[in-house]
């Protein structure tokens, strides 16, 4: 009953577009307006706190490498600790915006560990391009947190932290097992799969 | 001339362009799974499912974005648009 890879990545995917539509939403009517009801306040910390839960599975279950294991682990800590710091931030628990920082380290290590656990340079296949392009957005984006530390009402920063999710959720769709990308630019791309 | 009536009559305006990008964020993300579900008929299995898994046929991607964008539209954006709407009137 294990899925295959690309179904957990086409799941997960799911959960990033809803986030990004939410963040999206956030940033143009504003914190505010988007907060006056609890559950939509909670609603993003609470994805991004599930994301990082449901990351435990996949860790245990996809155990192709230690570095897999590791990266995957990693994931699963950084995403529950920045969900839980902006749970903290909703709820009024902690007030500082540095706290944004958990958030910028998230990705940081996300991209980082998207990096580190694709070990294979084979640009032309699908799912290894797609960790290279993954890793290096995600590790640049963690610029966006660090921006929104020193200007927590910047709508530009907000925006470009939801078009960031909706980024991260198209490349998870276009997740394929091992189809080529560019074309049979190499014999090792083998058959094309759907 | 009377620049207060000037702003009065943008506020609102911007306001109402925000609801309705908002509005249209849903249908919008729905629309972008059912192009994508034409362009690339194989990716849903359901429309072949002889032979395939539990997996191959519970995991649809254009559907899966049909659905994201038909629940952002149906359980978030009334509440969101009530809201702004409020917001607007006690602004005023």
């Amino acid at each position: 009953m294990q899925p295959p890879a690309e179904h957990v990545h086409w799941l997960f995917a799911t959960g990033f577009l809803l986030l990004g539509l939410c963040l999206l939403a956030e940033a143009v009517v504003g914190t505010e307006v988007w907060r006056q009801r609890a559950w939509r306040a909670y609603l993003w910390p609470g994805l991004a706190f599930g994301l990082g839960v449901f990351m435990w599975p996949v860790m245990t279950f996809f155990t192709n490498s230690t570095i897999h294991m590791i990266a995957h682990g990693a994931w699963a800590e950084v995403l529950m600790a920045a969900g839980a710091v902006e749970l903290a931030l909703v709820r009024g628990k902690i007030h500082s915006p540095w706290w944004q920082l958990a958030m910028a380290a998230a990705l940081a290590v996300s991209g980082s560990a998207l990096l580190v656990h694709e070990q294979n340079a084979w640009f032309f296949q699908r799912s290894s391009f797609l960790h290279h392009l993954l890793g290096w957005t995600v590790l640049v984006a963690a610029v966006v947190p660090l921006v929104r530390c020193v200007r927590p009402r910047s709508q530009v920063a907000a925006t470009a932290f939801a078009l960031t999710f909706i980024f991260i959720a198209v490349s998870l769709y276009c997740d394929r097992d091992v189809a080529p990308v560019f074309g049979h630019i190499s014999p090792l791309a083998g058959p094309p799969h759907r | 001339m009377n620049a207060e009536l000037v702003s009065e009559l943008d506020a609102p305006r911007q306001r109402t362009a925000r609801a309705r990008f908002v509005t249209a964020l849903g249908p919008l993300t729905a629309l972008a799974g059912a192009i994508w579900a034409i362009v690339q008929p194989y990716r849903i299995t359901l429309l072949h499912p002889h032979g395939q898994g539990f997996w191959w046929l519970f995991v649809e991607p254009p559907l899966l974005v049909i659905v994201v964008g038909l629940f952002f539209y149906f359980a978030i954006v009334p509440g969101l648009l009530a809201d702004m709407e409020e917001d607007r009137a006690t602004s005023r």
